[in-house]
């Protein structure tokens, strides 16, 4: 089980720099996706009972991130018709290498923590803090607001990989609520990126600092 | 007297079997494309026929125009000699041993860089300009990959480096190399072999101005780089040391085919990468022969 969710956990950590390194707005978009749908079966490997609760959140997770979030991007994307090129304010290579030096940091880190014992050999600590960290760059070093829709996809990854630590004794109802959350916030960003796009003709959050009449 | 028969017949496999590879990656990449393709044996002809050619020579070229393809195709195949091949050992195994394999292939690549400088040609220096800097990354990747290799086995001789498989890290080590492989040997996601427009090429553009043996020694060196290349992934990522010795053989040698067959596909499937997202791709390289370090550390420690 545990060698399972490692695999599952280092995959995670993989899309991770795949994030940081892809150059088209699409694939980030992809692999945000990806890497929510293999979250969202990680309940399943760490459960022994499968109770019904636990195949709801999974189901719900997989369909919400994997399906629905990446649709909602992908319409608002096409409407406001931006161009697939993400301009990034961290160039990929220092950005991928970053991301590269976050992730080392991170498992050095989880293994100074003073975990519970049966969580020592997971990577759940490490790779959570490896998508936080992730998600925090992608916001930092990208300058589309679609874009740092994603980062903060992935960093909202990292903090559910987090909660799995969790799993017996946080009510799964707390997750289903924070999906919840998550679509909406989606879905409004995708409103908000529409108007953006008609009020500035450009999705450069840069130039929302600028004030005018 | 043996041993010196066994080191003959080694070199022997080593220089007649090298031309095979690229001969086959045409082979697949015209199947792919469904074009009967040059025949297998294309190499050797080409070798022949610029064997028996004279060679021109730029007033401008000193004798390292000369020296260079030559030291590098020796250097190739004293790196060649190094390697073990699968159950019959290397024919010169000693401590430390890989780190001189490396200083070989870099010693390879040097001669060929300044050889193409001595034509005083813009172009030929603005290809070894390409291949110098991309090969700070691809080299970073290899030492990574063997402190990978030496951190599992607790050696530095090849043989016994490369007995063992790569273990949980092996796919992680497996992807990175053969990335690295295809920067090293200029196939095509970073140099794409059958172009001839000097602006977009990396290596091919550094022997422009070759011509007759030497050009010869150049082309057969890439050949037995590319199969160096082939067999160090292989017995990489594969036990080969844990099997018997014909089943090692064999694996070794469908291990390399499949190499070449896959180098063949990718070639045919993707397109050159822009030269701006070429550091990049090594970087993912590097990157991945990390983990795979990490990998091996963290196992070890466990």
């Amino acid at each position: 089980m545990n060698d399972l969710l490692n695999l599952l956990i280092g995959l995670a950590m993989g899309l991770n720099l795949v994030a940081l390194g892809t150059s088209r707005l699409p694939s980030l978009i992809r692999v945000a996706a990806l890497q929510g749908m293999m979250l969202g079966i990680m309940p399943l490997v760490i459960e022994h009972e499968w109770r019904v609760m636990v195949l709801v959140i999974a189901v719900a997770t997989v369909i919400m991130k994997g399906i629905v979030i990446p649709a909602l991007l992908h319409r608002a994307m096409r409407t406001a018709n931006i161009d697939r090129d993400l301009n990034p304010l961290i160039g990929f290579l220092p950005s991928l290498l970053l991301g590269a030096a976050g992730m080392i940091g991170a498992v050095v880190l989880a293994s100074w923590l003073p975990l519970l014992p049966e969580h020592r050999e997971s990577l759940l600590v490490a790779g959570s803090l490896a998508s936080v960290f992730t998600g925090l760059l992608l916001l930092i070093g990208r300058s589309k607001a679609i874009s740092q829709v994603c980062g903060y996809l992935i960093l909202e990854n990292g903090i559910y990989l987090f909660g799995l630590l969790l799993i017996h004794s946080t009510p799964l109802l707390v997750e289903g609520g924070i999906l919840l959350d998550l679509t909406v916030a989606v879905f409004v960003t995708g409103i908000i990126v529409d108007r953006i796009q008609r009020a500035f003709d450009s999705l450069d959050t840069r130039r929302l600092t600028v004030l005018r009449e | 007297m043996t041993s010196i028969l066994e080191f003959i017949a080694r070199l022997a496999v080593w220089l007649l079997l090298a031309p095979l590879l690229p001969g086959i990656i045409n082979k697949v990449k015209a199947w792919v494309a469904g074009r009967r393709g040059p025949p297998v044996l294309q190499l050797y002809y080409d070798l022949a026929r610029l064997w028996r050619k004279g060679v021109v020579l730029s007033t401008l070229a000193s004798p390292g125009f000369i020296a260079g393809p030559a030291v590098a195709w020796v250097a190739v195949l004293a790196a060649a000699m190094l390697l073990p091949l699968g159950p019959l050992g290397a024919s010169l195994s000693f401590r430390g041993d890989v780190i001189l394999l490396i200083y070989l292939l870099a010693l390879a690549r040097f001669c060929t860089a300044w050889a193409a400088l001595e034509t005083g040609s813009a172009f030929e220096g603005m290809g070894a300009a390409r291949e110098v800097s991309y090969a700070v990354l691809a080299e970073a990747a290899v030492i990574t990959a063997v402190l990978t290799l030496s951190m599992q086995s607790g050696s530095l001789v090849l043989s016994a480096m490369l007995a063992p498989s790569a273990g949980t890290g092996a796919v992680l080590l497996a992807v990175g190399l053969f990335i690295v492989l295809l920067a090293e040997n200029c196939r095509v996601p970073f140099d794409d072999p059958n172009t001839h427009l000097e602006l977009t090429m990396i290596h091919e553009v550094m022997v422009l101005d070759h011509s007759g043996p030497p050009f010869a020694a150049v082309l057969h060196g890439a050949a037995m780089k590319l199969l160096l290349f082939s067999i160090l992934l292989v017995q990489a990522v594969l036990p080969v040391g844990k099997l018997p010795a014909a089943a090692a053989a064999g694996a070794l040698v469908a291990g390399v085919l499949g190499v070449t067959v896959g180098i063949g596909f990718v070639e045919s499937l993707l397109a050159r990468a822009a030269f701006r997202r070429v550091p990049l791709l090594l970087t993912t390289a590097f990157l991945l022969c990390l983990f795979a370090l990490l990998v091996a550390w963290k196992g070890g420690a466990a």
